[in-house]
């Protein structure tokens, strides 16, 4: 049941990413083309995300546990660090070279998309190496 | 800055965020975890675990809308001109640039924004603005 009600979030969470049209990469490079045909869909995108889930987030800081029990877990950092800063950046940099972030390739990769499988391997290349620590062993 | 109106979907936009929103909210409320996506498949690439089913769970409830919205519409076009080459550029740089980071577009964009977190208002103004560079170095120069 609680597999169900978690897999029901995702789903509800992947037809949003559908609906607003940003699983095409093409809607992405529109809206970071800031300087030519501005397409601004990505912005209501994210402020009508941000605008229902704002109070959902105030009452969730006020509990301790969630509904299903788990303890409620907020992130505490608060640091602006080199590492957020450089991360995002390096974030940024990918994003708008291939106009695909997380959630969305994943999407154009069960659509049929073989170029969204590519940018999932090398998408989960990166990240491994931020898991395992990869550059600490290389740099030896 | 000049809107382009032919491909702006505001409706269909703010009702896709609407419905990413909601999603966000019923993570964090019911399981008490954020709804970042490379948070949640970060967390499966060195699993933990206990941790893994509801990181399943929810990424196979994303897999599969694709595959329901099919039944009952047209999914919208996908326009992919990305050459491999930098399609493997670019998936490294964004899935260890969103775990170095601490966030991706709903990590940050999206769960931190909405709870106030001025770390995620520095990330998503950063990887926004990089974002808009490297369109900008590829169209117009």
């Amino acid at each position: 049941m609680q597999l169900l009600i978690l897999w029901g979030l995702g789903l509800v969470f992947g037809l949003g990413l559908i609906l607003s049209g940003m699983t095409n990469p093409q809607k992405i490079f529109g809206f970071l083309d800031v300087t030519g045909a501005w397409d601004p869909s990505l912005a209501l995108v994210m402020g009508g995300a941000v605008i229902v889930a704002i109070f959902p987030f105030a009452l969730a800081r006020r509990r301790t546990h969630a509904l299903l029990g788990a303890p409620m877990q907020l992130p505490r950092a608060n640091r602006i660090d080199a590492r957020l800063v450089c991360g995002s950046l390096a974030f940024g940099v990918g994003w708008g070279l291939a106009g695909f972030c997380p959630g969305p390739v994943l999407i154009a990769a069960v659509s049929g998309a073989p170029e969204a499988v590519i940018f999932i391997a090398a998408m989960l290349t990166g990240m491994a190496i931020f898991e395992y620590r990869l550059w600490e062993k290389f740099g030896r | 800055m000049l809107i382009d109106t032919t491909v702006f979907t505001p409706w269909r936009s703010l009702a896709g965020g609407a419905l990413i929103g909601l999603a966000a909210s019923g993570m964090i409320l019911v399981n008490g975890r954020i709804a970042g996506i490379s948070g949640i498949i970060g967390g499966l690439v060195r699993a933990v675990p206990l941790d893994v089913r509801w990181r399943l769970a929810f990424l196979t409830g994303l897999l599969s809308a694709p595959l329901l919205y099919r039944q009952v519409a047209v999914l919208p076009p996908l326009q992919i001109a990305t050459p491999w080459p930098m399609l493997v550029v670019a998936g490294l740089l964004v899935g260890a640039g969103a775990r170095f980071g601490a966030g991706c577009t709903s990590g940050h964009g999206v769960c931190g924004l909405a709870r106030g977190s001025p770390r995620s208002l520095v990330a998503t103004l950063i990887f926004m603005t990089a974002g808009a560079v490297v369109v900008y170095l590829q169209r117009h120069l």
